[in-house]
């Protein structure tokens, strides 16, 4: 059923439909109204769960190890500062093989602090062994949820996830969104069935130390079953699809890329922009097209590769950046793409809530026309 | 009432001969039974315990993180709650973990009130990595981040009234106890886990390495730690303590020179005003919680 609603809530309610057993969780902006809808299902009985209202975000994250190594569905959701207090968490819970799902609405890290929008905190986490899947809109966001309790407790993978959405711009926007039943969910989701957990009556040791005999083999099995993400993904997206209506098969979609030019590609809400600009230059004569990164791990190299094959220039936006070096997608992208003779140019922008328009776009294409040196894109001069 | 057996830490772990932290394990597990679920921190423990892909564990066992164990043993008890399951949640945590790194876990969890017990075996120094102090490592015992030296009696600071700190939480149950006093020892761990909500046990751990004598030595000197009050055993119920370890006390000297981290209170020079400061500790200690045994006044 269609309904208005804010992204927070609606993702609030997919995660309800999924029924997790324990959610622990601690308040940061802009990621609170999540964890206060969950907290108001647990008392009115809309959901059954135990609702762990720790003193930080690491301890959060913790209880989420403790229970899902216990064999209960967890949930937990955070951004930017409190992510990076669970980073260590984060390693260890992917190391453990244990699927939590993360909701991380995007936003800046500090210092200077700010609580808007980019994507630098889970990009941060990249290497982490989470699997990540980035959202354009609302109900991207909602549905992802569902596909990665699927895709993460899937005995081929058990690795956790990060549900990505851009802060305030997706978290705070009121938006159509489908909203699921809980029939609908339960058909499509089984319940969560752990190949090992915490059990006195078949004692196991969970996260033993690793001598240099033995390493390197548990992280090329991470490795191996991030690999075997893709499969997993395009199975439980096509099943979404079949069920829902909304195929999420695909780790990347194009947009009017068939025939175009030159290419962006970007990931999250900025699509959306990004499409709109599409439109207006596709109607001047400009051959532009969209390739929207959806899952950022594992990283769909030759999935692009493939589909920028035809194109004569990429453009890359990162609302990220390793200091020092470039942004995280293009990075990647001019891997995905080593060996081919097509210009790749990188642009950072969006920062800490620096708003991208259609205007801006177009000024990207232009750009873009006319060499291939990664920069700053929006950089008010007067500052620097 | 769960199974009691003798083995579900078992033979074959890393530990040192004459390891303190090994011995409470032992006990530990004893008391607890079968079922139970273990957390352990980073430490010594952990890592003499489970080399992948051994364990010494016959109980389910899990270690994440140094600071975490509290937070994954809420977890834990949520879960087992929702699932409609029985068994206990034990954590297994050095003084490094309890005492500094882990403090916000442990406060958030007995703020909350999680059906768990905490069992910190106290070795007083972070023993793992080599022997640095922490923040339960006792006044003048020399450390390698806290040594001895031409300007330096060892470690400036006494102990962190952890117990204390837990009963303020409103911890049910809170009890020191020693390996050198077994029974003791499984009977305020078996209390602890009968106990519903959070409850604390600090178990003094001597550790031969770090502390500096032959492992033989290590229930003779965890003994004498008790009896010259630098060390007591007692039990608080509610905030109230109710139960003390009472001794007719020996002089401190007798506990410190049989130890390597307090040697450079005897040689080269013999240091009595340190020594003077750490008997007027253990004389507090005595005096706070009454252990003293009044002997009748010898006849003539």
């Amino acid at each position: 059923m269609m309904e208005i609603t804010e992204g927070s809530h609606a993702i609030a309610e997919a995660v309800r439909l999924c029924r997790p057993q324990v959610i622990s969780a601690y308040p940061i902006t802009p990621q609170t109204h999540i964890v206060e809808a969950l907290a108001d299902f647990v008392a009115n009985g809309q959901l059954d769960a135990e609702y762990i209202t720790v003193e930080n975000e690491l301890s959060a994250l913790s209880a989420c190890v403790g229970a899902s190594a216990a064999g209960s569905r967890t949930y937990s959701a955070t951004t930017s500062q409190g992510l990076m207090l669970m980073a260590e968490v984060c390693f260890n819970a992917a190391g453990m093989r244990l699927p939590i799902i993360m909701s991380i609405a995007n936003r800046a890290m500090g210092a200077p602090l700010s609580i808007w929008n980019d994507q630098q905190d889970s990009i941060a986490l990249r290497d982490s062994g989470w699997l990540q899947f980035y959202a354009e809109d609302n109900q991207e966001a909602t549905d992802l949820h569902l596909l990665a309790y699927k895709v993460a407790e899937d005995h081929a993978i058990q690795l956790p996830a990060f549900v990505c959405f851009d802060g305030f711009i997706l978290s705070h926007t009121y938006e159509p969104v489908d909203m699921l039943t809980q029939q609908d969910v339960d058909k499509y989701l089984p319940k969560f069935n752990p190949s090992e957990r915490l059990d006195a009556a078949d004692p196991i040791s969970f996260g033993m130390y690793a001598t240099p005999e033995y390493y390197l083999e548990f992280r090329y099995e991470m490795d191996q079953a991030q690999k075997r993400a893709k499969d997993v993904i395009a199975k439980a997206g096509k099943e979404f699809g079949a069920m829902f209506g909304r195929d999420y098969s695909a780790l990347i979609e194009g947009y009017r890329l068939e025939d175009a030019d030159t290419a962006i590609v970007a990931m999250g809400s900025i699509c959306g922009t990004v499409k709109d600009a599409i439109d207006e230059m596709r109607a001047d004569g400009k051959k532009v097209g969209l390739l929207k990164i959806r899952v950022f791990r594992p990283f769909p190299s030759e999935e692009i590769a493939k589909m920028l094959s035809h194109v004569k220039r990429v453009a890359v936006l990162d609302k990220n950046i390793s200091l020092g070096a470039k942004g995280a997608t293009v990075m990647e992208v001019r891997d995905a793409l080593y060996g081919s003779t097509i210009p790749v140019k990188g642009y950072v922008l969006g920062l800490g809530g620096r708003d991208v328009r259609k205007r801006n776009i177009k000024e990207i294409v232009e750009l873009t026309e006319k060499g291939p040196e990664d920069m700053f894109y929006g950089l008010r001069k007067e500052l620097i | 009432m769960a199974e009691k057996t003798c083995d579900l830490f078992d033979c074959g772990h890393r530990a040192c001969g004459g390891c303190g932290a090994a011995l409470a394990a032992r006990l530990v597990t004893k008391a607890a039974g079968k079922e139970s679920i273990f957390v352990s921190s980073t430490g010594c423990m952990e890592v003499f315990s489970t080399p992948y892909p051994e364990t010494a564990w016959k109980v389910p066992w899990i270690h994440s993180l140094f600071e975490n164990a509290a937070a994954v043993a809420s977890g834990i008890e949520a879960a087992l709650k929702k699932q409609g399951r029985k068994e206990k949640v034990v954590i297994m945590a050095g003084d490094g973990a309890t005492f500094d790194i882990g403090m916000i876990c442990i406060s958030g969890a007995f703020e909350r009130g999680h059906d768990f017990t905490y069992i910190c075996y106290d070795n007083e120094a972070y023993m793992n990595t080599g022997i640095q102090r922490s923040g339960s490592t006792p006044y003048d015992a020399s450390t390698t981040t806290s040594p001895a030296g031409k300007y330096s009696f060892g470690n400036k600071r006494q102990k962190k009234d952890m117990p204390a700190i837990l009963a303020a939480h409103g911890a049910p149950y809170v009890a020191t106890t020693s390996i050198a006093y077994p029974a003791d020892l499984l009977q305020k761990v078996e209390k602890a886990i009968a106990t519903p909500g959070p409850s604390y046990v600090q178990i003094h751990a001597p550790c031969c390495t770090g502390w500096g004598f032959e492992g033989e030595q290590t229930i003779a000197i965890a003994k004498l730690a008790i009896e010259t009050g630098l060390w007591v055993n007692y039990e608080m119920i509610d905030g109230k303590v109710t139960k003390v370890k009472k001794v007719v006390r020996k002089p401190v000297e007798e506990y410190l020179k049989t130890q390597k981290r307090f040697r450079h209170l005897f040689k080269p020079t013999r240091q009595d005003a340190e020594i003077a400061a750490i008997q007027a500790i253990a004389d507090k200690n005595a005096e706070k919680f009454g252990i003293d045994i009044k002997l009748p006044p010898k006849k003539e």
